[in-house]
């Protein structure tokens, strides 16, 4: 197993933080997120202004990227983003919190899991309710598959770009493994709404764990399978190494956070560092490249997987053994009561009753809420007045914020290079837009 | 955290269970938030979030959904507040979510409140990620940030009218049949 996940680069307590890949800022000084084109170049007819996307199939959904072009070199970029907004903080606001668990997972719909989980720990927290043990093991357990499922996706559609459709078949086919795994534990493959407000929504089901050792078995040998495509293939080094780098610095000054952060060199990983569930129980590396370049964040997002896989594994001892336990709190006020006495008890048809129709109320209060999801720190800010809807939601899009690095990363690059760079962000739209 | 009284327009200062929430005056929101990055250390600004309280508090407006009729959907049902909530100075809160990343990682909350039509200083200059989180704040809720670079629209087409997250902005829906409004 050891030969599979490879030696965490820096096991050192923050604050590490990498030298400065070059001197300087690279971030444009007039607007940081769009890349003006030098005044030289404007009055010469050789700049092409093209505009890629937003239906453009490399562009990842609907992202659109307005590229001066030239000849080969980009010289100006301004993304445009906005074509996946659905106001869902504005839905939010109108809904009931037991029903508001199911949009944050369609916000960010790769890592679906780990949205849903912040809302809900915001929600929990404004309650001062505390969760069982089993139903936070066994959520660390779901956010990670859904790690590794996000990064799959990442890792198969961006290597795609670039030409490697082969790798793409490799990834969705553990992806499928994953989502299977879902369907198993809550009936759906994406968007669960498993976890609920007090714990999960339903216990594990039998032959869940079984299932899923048979995958962690197996991950590690897929991870072999995809560096056998990879890591010695000179195409995708030529393509990847040295390709729009983002300093220590840049990064933190541009509020990135996750893979991209990690692939500068900074040690910083919210699981580790603000641990929230289980994770301070977990024993895990926290895999740190100092190149800031593309290949780096691909590394970084490779060892992640099998840092999750050995998480999954310890998650899954945990809970093998806790069979029979609590998966939900009991506070009948809050959550709701199990479904075989509603035939029985006149209180909980009454409590289940109100849950559904009124809600139930959330102290007054503002919480930000963070947790480390598979682009980043994603956040869930939360305002109650006191009432059954939440007075107002925002969410930390690690998407969004990836985003606004596209300009800074795409100082001196080809065009060829701007779908590498873009891929390796691994932007949501959906979580961009929100 | 000591040392909050030391920033640039301090006004108050509140614990929470996960960060402080610092109150500064509007005006001297840049210097604040000046002050934070190079004496206190905040490195990075994580999210920048506004906040409409537009009848905060008010009879029947929690749960408010803004249907034609203005009425309160889940009306007669008990949807009042058991305890009135504390009064806020002003209409609009902007929050700054901040992360001293290079030391130790404390996290605070600093907090400017503006009413309508009230210009808030763009703090763009002090951390870059701000951009679009202002840009996402003028668009969706209507707060303009003074000398802010690139200050458009984000989210919404150029063309939209109206700020779609202010508690007075109609979201439409369906009237329903049967209900005691008809």
């Amino acid at each position: 197993m050891s030969a599979t996940v490879p030696p965490p680069t820096t096991r050192r307590r923050w604050p590490v933080v990498a030298d400065d890949q070059y001197d300087g800022s690279r971030i444009p000084s007039r607007i940081p997120t769009v890349l003006e084109m030098p005044p030289e170049l404007r009055d010469t007819e050789d700049v092409l202004q093209v505009n890629f996307g937003p239906n453009h199939p490399s562009t990842h959904g609907v992202l659109r990227l307005i590229v001066d072009l030239h000849g080969e070199e980009v010289v100006g970029v301004s993304a445009v983003v906005g074509y996946l907004h659905t106001g869902f903080e504005k839905s939010m606001e109108t809904k009931t919190y037991w029903k508001d668990v199911t949009f944050p997972e369609r916000i960010d719909y790769v890592g679906y899991q780990n949205n849903e989980l912040v809302f809900v720990l915001a929600v929990e927290q404004l309650l001062e309710l505390e969760t069982p043990t089993k139903a936070k093991w066994m959520r660390m357990l779901l956010c990670e598959l859904n790690r590794i499922h996000s990064h799959l996706v990442f890792l198969g559609t961006s290597a795609l770009e670039l030409g490697a459709i082969s790798m793409f078949w490799y990834c969705f086919r553990e992806r499928e493994t994953i989502l299977d795994l879902f369907e198993l534990v809550t009936g759906q493959r994406m968007h669960t709404r498993y976890f609920q407000i007090g714990g999960l929504a339903e216990d594990i089901p039998p032959g869940f764990f079984p299932e899923c050792r048979k995958f962690v078995e197996w991950m590690p040998h897929a991870l072999d399978d995809y560096k056998g495509i990879l890591d010695r293939n000179e195409i995708w080094l030529e393509r990847t190494k040295g390709i729009g780098i983002l300093s220590a610095r840049d990064a933190i000054a541009l509020g990135q956070t996750g893979p991209i952060l990690r692939a500068s060199g900074v040690d910083w990983d919210l699981r580790r560092d603000q641990p929230y569930l289980h994770y301070d129980q977990v024993d895990f590396g926290v895999p740190v490249y100092p190149e800031g370049d593309v290949y780096a964040r691909y590394r970084v997002r490779l060892d992640e997987m099998a840092e999750s896989t050995n998480i999954v594994r310890q998650c899954l001892d945990k809970l093998e053994r806790m069979e029979g336990m609590p998966w939900i709190a009991d506070d009948r006020k809050v959550v709701l009561p199990p479904r075989e006495e509603l035939h029985t008890s006149m209180e909980s048809l009454i409590h289940h009753f109100k849950i559904v129709t009124e809600g139930f109320r959330v102290p007054e209060g503002e919480i930000y809420v963070a947790v480390e999801s598979p682009r980043g720190e994603s956040g869930c800010y939360l305002v109650s007045d006191g009432g059954p809807k939440p007075w107002r939601v925002h969410f930390r899009a690690p998407s969004f914020v990836a985003l606004e690095a596209t300009a800074t990363c795409l100082e001196n690059t080809l065009i060829a290079d701007l779908i590498a760079v873009v891929g390796s962000l691994d932007a949501v739209m959906g979580d961009t837009d929100r | 955290m000591s040392g909050w009284a030391r920033v640039p327009g301090y006004v108050s200062h509140r614990d929470g269970p996960e960060m402080p929430t610092v109150t500064v005056e509007t005006e001297l929101i840049r210097e604040a938030c000046e002050h934070a990055r190079d004496q206190l250390g905040f490195d990075m600004c994580v999210d920048v979030v506004a906040t409409d309280y537009l009848g905060w508090g008010g009879e029947g407006v929690s749960g408010y959904i803004g249907t034609s009729t203005g009425r309160d959907l889940m009306h007669p049902m008990t949807q009042g507040l058991q305890v009135l909530p504390e009064l806020k100075p002003k209409r609009f809160s902007v929050s700054y979510h901040l992360l001293a990343l290079r030391q130790g990682a404390p996290r605070a909350r600093l907090q400017c409140w503006a009413d309508e039509g009230e210009h808030v200083a763009s703090v763009v200059s002090v951390w870059p990620t701000c951009d679009w989180h202002e840009r996402e704040v003028y668009d969706l809720m209507g707060i303009v940030f003074d000398s802010h670079p690139n200050l458009e629209r984000l989210l919404l087409p150029e063309d939209w009218e109206g700020h779609p997250l202010r508690k007075d902005y109609p979201i439409g829906g369906e009237p329903v049949r049967f209900s005691d409004a008809e």
